[in-house]
């Protein structure tokens, strides 16, 4: 996955560089203000330093491949939710409702696979169709609400959250179900290609197609003018509508597929265990550098950010600490970060 | 003669009880520029949004070029080659001033890669930085968000914008209001250099210094009508603010 990262590194460079020169009369850029400009790079950093910390104090536990994997695979399953929630994010947007659209669609979709048949060769097309479908659904609600409506995106994700959790104890009588096929357990859930984890193969190439969308297409330009000013957007001709359905509708099926992952992985739905994933990948982007404000963002930095809390939890275990020292660590982090955004916004005189 | 590039008649809008525009007319012709003035809730400001596509008006008639047209959005305007410089400025602050110039119109790249979204970055570049020296716009970074300019680079970004795609006529709502007296005279000598190019300028203001500057004529709306149009050579400033206030009722009236 670290190479992965590096590798998404160059393509997915931030559109706009450090705030040149202000103008003729304007003073260069000091050193501060350039870092300033760019928060994935400080966070990258951060995640090199924390690294080499645990490497140093340990080598042979944090640099063994079962570690490694580890963290490659807990990474691997944040990271899809996360690359939704960069996107809404960077709309000046937010999506509580995703790890309620992971359970409700992994239920789905482990419900479809045993109707049909948990032992028939479509059972996990079946599966993926439902799942990616059914949080589709979730996506185009919220959409439509926060689009039209022009009510808050907080309060209706967190309506939606609230729904979608309610529906999926329903449907499964509120225990978890088990019976997922056992093809996909073994080639995705727990299969590796070469040593590397099959799951973390799929989040890496996801990450670098979204990281390219994000920052090379139209697409992902009209993500970052919607967030930058709505109305401007609107005035140049772009459907600020559809384009915000379709942003939520992204995140949404980003959270169908980490449902389907999840049910491969643990072998049966984890209603219980989703609690603040949603919150976990709002703190990944973040820390990543992108806005709360909207407007502006990077994929890259969106990796860092899922890494960091991450590697601090493995890494706190093998260096003896207790592993509560990560949330404490993460929390410090997110203040610093959300400090320095609004920092930035109150430099660009905004 | 040739009919105006632009031109309203009898346009009536309503906010509620309040009568913003109670018939108001207008027109332009190839290669003027027209001062559109009047005292605050005038409506010139409800005048210049439905004649830019961004507010529909609840009646009256607009021509364009002598055929009648409905402006139901900006982008409908466009079409017609007129664009409007808002007051706001309406710029995509975390771009870059290259992004600014196209968004809405970007250049798709070439082959299958444009049609996957992908966008001709190389020739928007040039496009732009082309259009910035040709109307003499100074960009300080071509790379970087517009959030780091200062307000008349800002104004020159936003400025350009309009000018760069504008076939017929730009709308520019109080250009010089955030400026000081060099920038002023820079955006000034844009609307002349525009007008020398065949494109027609209606410019919003309440700077009469600067309307005598540069328009060929001058509007004034009072009370959601147009109470006068004056000859800017041969107007003075306490006519126009007669005018504009109601003291003074005049045989240039419309």
């Amino acid at each position: 996955m670290t190479e992965a990262t590096s590798a998404a590194k160059a393509p997915i460079a931030p559109e706009t560089s450090a705030p040149g020169t202000a103008g003729p009369s304007g003073p260069p850029p000091g050193l501060g203000a350039r870092i300033l400009a760019r928060p994935e790079l400080m966070i990258f950093g951060s995640l090199v330093i924390i690294v080499a910390i645990f490497i140093a104090m340990n080598p042979t536990a944090f640099l063994s491949p079962i570690n490694l994997r580890n963290i490659a695979v807990e990474a691997s399953m944040m990271i899809i939710l996360a690359v939704g929630m960069t996107y809404v994010i960077i709309t000046g947007g937010i999506d509580l409702s995703v790890g309620a659209i992971l359970v409700f669609s992994s239920v789905c979709s482990l419900l479809a696979m045993r109707w049909v048949g948990s032992d028939t060769a479509i059972a996990p097309v079946v599966g993926l169709a439902v799942s990616l479908g059914s949080a589709a659904v979730w996506g185009v609600v919220n959409g439509l609400f926060i689009a039209r409506t022009k009510l808050n995106p907080l309060i209706v994700t967190l309506a939606t959250m609230g729904i979608a959790m309610g529906a999926a104890r329903l449907l499964s009588g509120g225990v978890d179900l088990t019976g997922v096929p056992k093809v996909l357990i073994d080639e995705v859930g727990i299969g590796r290609v070469h040593g590397v984890p099959v799951l973390v193969i799929i989040a890496a190439v996801f990450a670098i197609v979204a990281g390219v969308v994000l920052h090379r297409t139209r697409f992902g330009l009209y993500t970052y003018a919607i967030g930058s000013n709505e109305q401007g957007a609107r005035r140049a001709g772009l459907s600020v509508d559809r384009h915000l359905v379709m942003v939520y509708v992204i995140s949404a099926v980003c959270a169908g597929l980490a449902g389907y992952f999840s049910l491969s992985r643990f072998a049966s739905t984890t209603i219980a265990g989703h609690g603040t994933d949603n919150l976990k990948a709002i703190t990944a982007v973040v820390l990543g550098g992108t806005s709360l404000f909207g407007g502006s963002g990077t994929l890259f930095g969106t990796t860092a950010g899922v890494f960091i809390p991450v590697v601090l939890a493995a890494g706190l275990v093998i260096i003896g600490l207790p592993s509560f020292w990560q949330e404490v660590a993460v929390g410090i982090v997110l203040l610093i970060a959300i400090l320095l955004d609004q920092m930035r916004r109150k430099s660009g005189s905004r | 003669m040739t009919a105006p590039i632009l031109e309203a008649r009898g346009i009536t809008k309503s906010y509620g009880h309040v009568r913003s525009l109670q018939g108001a007319d207008i027109s332009v012709d190839r290669g003027e520029v027209v001062a559109l003035i009047g005292d605050n809730g005038a409506g010139k400001s409800t005048l210049t949004k439905i004649l830019s596509g961004a507010l529909k008006p609840d009646g009256g008639e607009i021509r364009v070029d002598g055929v009648p047209v409905t402006f139901d959005s900006p982008v409908a305007a466009r079409r017609h080659g007129i664009e409007t410089v808002y007051q706001d400025l309406s710029l995509a602050l975390d771009l870059n001033p290259i992004q600014n110039l196209f968004l809405g119109r970007e250049l798709p790249a070439k082959g299958l890669l444009g049609r996957l979204g992908f966008l001709d970055r190389a020739a928007m570049r040039q496009a732009g930085e082309e259009a910035f020296r040709s109307l003499s716009v100074r960009i300080p970074d071509m790379r970087g968000a517009v959030a780091n300019f200062s307000g008349g680079q800002r104004q020159g970004v936003a400025v350009a914008r309009a000018l760069m795609w504008a076939k017929r006529l730009v709308f520019m709502d109080e250009p010089t209001a955030a400026l000081g007296v060099a920038q002023t005279r820079n955006v000034l000598d844009l609307i002349r250099r525009v007008r020398d190019s065949g494109v027609s300028v209606v410019l919003i203001s309440h700077s009469m210094p600067d309307v005598l500057a540069v328009s060929d004529r001058i509007v004034v709306l009072r009370h959601g009508r147009r109470v006068a149009t004056f000859d800017a050579k041969r107007v003075t400033s306490d006519e126009l603010v007669g005018a504009m206030t109601g003291t003074l009722e005049l045989s240039g009236a419309a």
